[in-house]
């Protein structure tokens, strides 16, 4: 069979980094190649240069055989490569049927946009792929996995050849995951050949047929997934054995630090009351919605409960804004690593000293000296990998970035330091060395809160598990209890066979 | 996870191979073609007292240019400066009428000036309005009231004493705006490149959402910028009435634009997130040599500006246009 398209020695540079080194990649009609590697291994960018964004440096992309260029977006475009990426990018006052045709609308008279023909249109797409939404909705009324959905659709508008799909499942629910197989197998049933980007091993073996392999910006391997195992893709992507057991913990949990009373905000949370002690991991399960990270951000300073009492060592602490926060000792890793976490356009010390100029300086003014040092000693801890300390942020690969944040936070020495969804979307590799830093800080006494959806995670890593639904903690287990079953059922919402 | 220790290094390039990359270089070469230029094209160019003349096209643009460069930086922007000047001034006349003297026209110049400010910070970083709406509002408003209190009239009069800001020489050709210009110049870099509050400007340029979650107090920083671009056109303001000796309601019409384009052409991001003071004293030079060296010539004032018009899309294009190749 011949791929619809193929790639060869394809190289990318960018200052003090060779993101991807003489990778090939073949994509072929009618199923699915799953592309997986660590954080850093060169995945986003040949999305970009797949969809036109980058150049590569060298190398050559063959469509049916043929050598050609994707100059710009719009010849990847024309081509039929279209891309749904991890943060879809989508209009949102505009409304379905204009998201799926801008840029290339059904034309009426006098050159402008046919609505009508623009909305058959729409509804043809949608129903193609079993989506049953108005097209005339303004896409900010949907949901993220309608959004995808509607992505979709806009990719097949395009008669798209290629389907680029970057971690299509890192936001969406059980159910809706599900949706979105069904979805694939619809499109391979249509010829189209997909690239699958995936962090989770469950849906590759799942929805691949294909599998290549990129280590460190280079290509390691390609197969068959029905020829291949599960550790043994993880030992070509690491290029060693991974233990995927969590770190062994002494328990010592001392004295109370944190005292959550009576938290409630008017549309977010109720009720919501939790103790922390030192040397302790307190793990926050539900599904997503369920006012977890709203709780968090309001400990953090950021959102303003409207009732309810904070204790820092017994005594109130009155968190109005996030210097608030930090002063009595409470840092938050958040979910949002490229929004809310980095500050992308600042090198790395300038991002790892931020919420701790008072301490790198003298009335006011920068001593540099002492923020290198800083972060020197946080970021070797870590074990950062980056060209230099003066390097932007932005430049690094997601794992990377997560450990500026963190040692951002380790720098100003919290007493409690909580961690929201810490793991999400990165490699194995960089998940354990996550892991045994928790591990490790509760170990040093810091009293530590994890908001994870992932049960493995939740139970492996966790002294305690508060359970949330719909705003409000519904279960806290510990020890025995702790078990799979106990979180899927409280946070769904199923009732305890008593 | 790897057994040996990675290190890092600190830095890559050393401070002479990024400055000879930078946008700063690339204004001291046009600064001096520009220069020479004007040096051969008009014998009287290379004058001492005509090249300190010159220095007045550009000093007070420019202080307020400083103020405004740290609050495009962090992704605001001020287009009310000029009207600020004209409420100032006209604020000053009012008070040399009732027969106040030289220091407490400075004061009222200043204290205008703050207010202003504080007007357009409170709206911004207070009430969480777009500050492109809010100073655009507040330009007409601020020289409205001008318009209102002097109509057709003008302030005139001042008291002598008053002219040193304006006219007045600190040591032979050096006037006193140039040392103020050099001395707001030296405030505002250390301001902006070694100080926190410079190092919260930047982190709030490039994201504001990520700042905030760092402990930064966002608004009290942005409030905080408002002022300093009041308080700037308030100087402005005390200089250029004492160097006109009069208040019109008219007076430093359209200098916000000019303002902008001084922060832009010195290198600054107009989305905010990168720039630097010495590319605005770079770019001051430069917008000040071409108009005075136009002058010398006779050229009229529109060619000027269509020039600066060129110029500024041209410093901007030919960086990228070579690094597309």
């Amino acid at each position: 069979m011949q791929p619809v398209l193929s790639l060869r020695g394809i190289s990318k540079s960018f200052p003090g980094v060779k993101a991807l080194q003489n990778v090939q990649l073949d994509l072929y009609p009618g199923q699915v190649t799953a592309l997986v590697g660590e954080n850093g291994a060169g995945k986003s960018t040949i999305v970009k240069v797949l969809t036109g964004i980058y150049q590569p440096d060298g190398g050559s992309i063959a469509v049916d055989g043929a050598v050609t260029s994707f100059a710009s977006p719009d010849a990847a475009a024309k081509a039929g490569v279209t891309a749904i990426h991890q943060e879809t990018v989508l209009f949102d006052e505009m409304t379905v049927a204009e998201n799926i045709w801008l840029g290339h609308a059904p034309r009426g008279r006098f050159g402008l946009i046919d609505l009508a023909a623009q909305r058959a249109g729409a509804e043809r797409l949608l129903s193609s792929i079993g989506a049953r939404l108005d097209p005339d909705l303004k896409l900010k009324e949907l949901g993220i996995a309608s959004k995808h959905l509607v992505a979709i659709a806009r990719a097949l508008s395009i008669e798209a050849r290629v389907v680029i799909m970057d971690e299509p499942t890192a936001a969406l629910s059980h159910k809706e995951i599900h949706e979105l197989y069904e979805l694939v197998d619809t499109l391979k049933a249509q010829g189209k050949a997909i690239l699958f980007i995936s962090h989770k091993f469950d849906e590759i073996f799942r929805i691949a047929d294909r599998y290549t392999v990129f280590r460190d910006g280079q290509f390691v391997g390609e197969g068959v997934m029905a020829d291949v195992t599960e550790s043994q893709l993880v030992q070509m992507m690491v290029g060693r054995a991974v233990d995927q057991i969590f770190p062994t913990r002494a328990h010592n949990i001392g004295a109370e630090v944190l005292k959550v009373a009576g938290y409630a905000h008017p549309t977010e949370f109720e009720d919501i009351g939790f103790t922390l002690h030192r040397g302790e991991i307190l793990g926050f399960y539900g599904l997503v919605g369920a006012g977890r990270s709203e709780v968090m951000q309001a400990l953090f300073g950021i959102t303003k409960p409207s009732k309810g009492a904070c204790r820092i060592d017994g005594k109130i602490a009155v968190l109005r804004s996030t210097h608030d926060a930090i002063e009595a000792g409470i840092v938050y890793v958040p979910e949002d690593r490229g929004k809310q976490g980095a500050v992308k356009g600042l090198p790395i010390y300038q991002n790892v000293t931020l919420p701790s100029l008072g301490r790198t300086s003298r009335a006011g003014f920068l001593k540099m000296a002492d923020e290198f040092a800083l972060t020197r000693s946080y970021t070797r801890r870590l074990d950062l990998r980056a060209a230099s300390l003066d390097q932007d942020v932005g430049l690094l690969s997601g794992g990377n970035q997560q450990k500026v944040v963190i040692a951002k936070w380790l720098a100003t020495k919290p007493r409690v330091v909580i961690l929201d969804e810490p793991t999400k979307g990165i490699d194995i590799g960089s998940k354990a060395a996550v892991h045994e830093f928790m591990a490790e800080l509760a170990a040093e006494g810091l009293a530590v809160i994890m908001v994870s959806s992932e049960i493995p995670e939740v139970l492996g890593m966790s002294d305690r598990v508060i359970i949330m639904r719909e705003g409000r903690i519904v279960r806290e287990v510990a020890g025995d209890q702790m078990t799979p079953e106990a979180l899927v059922r409280a946070a769904a919402g199923i009732e305890e066979a008593a | 996870m790897t057994a040996q220790v990675r290190i890092v290094p600190d830095r890559l390039q050393t401070g002479f191979a990024r400055f000879l990359r930078s946008w700063e270089a690339l204004l001291i070469v046009v600064l001096v073609l520009i220069f020479l230029a004007n040096s051969f094209a008009s014998p009287y160019f290379l004058n001492v007292w005509n090249l300190s003349d010159a220095t007045f096209n550009f000093t007070e643009k420019a202080m307020i240019a400083f103020a405004m460069a740290m609050l495009i930086i962090a992704g605001e922007i001020d287009l009310s400066v000029a009207s600020i000047i004209a409420l100032a001034s006209t604020a000053m006349g009012i008070a040399m009428s009732a027969g106040f003297g030289t220091p407490v026209l400075v004061g009222v110049g200043l204290t205008v000036g703050l207010l202003c400010g504080a007007v357009n910070g409170f709206l911004v970083a207070g009430l969480k309005l777009p500050s492109i709406v809010v100073t655009i509002g507040t330009m007409s408003l601020f020289r409205g009231v001008s318009y209102i209190i002097l109509g057709d009239e003008a302030f005139t009069g001042y008291p002598e004493s008053f002219a040193f800001f304006g006219q007045g020489y600190v040591w032979w050709v050096v006037s006193f705006e140039l040392v103020l210009f050099a001395l707001l110049a030296v405030a505002f870099w250390a301001l902006q490149h070694r100080s926190t509050f410079g190092r919260a400007v930047y982190a709030i340029g490039n994201n504001p959402t990520a700042a905030l979650f760092s402990g930064i107090r966002v608004d009290r920083v942005r409030f905080i910028l408002f002022l300093l671009t009041g308080l700037t056109s308030g100087i402005a303001a005390v200089c250029l009435t004492s160097r006109l000796g009069s208040t019109r309601p008219s007076i430093a019409a359209g200098m916000e634009l000019e303002v902008v384009t001084m922060v832009v052409l010195g290198g600054v991001n107009i989305l905010g997130g990168s720039g630097s003071i010495p590319g605005v004293v770079l770019a001051a030079f430069i917008m000040g040599m071409v108009t005075f060296g136009f002058g010398l010539l006779n050229v009229p004032g529109i060619v000027m500006s269509i020039f600066l018009g060129f110029l500024l899309i041209g410093v901007i294009a030919v960086p990228k246009l070579l690094r597309r190749k």
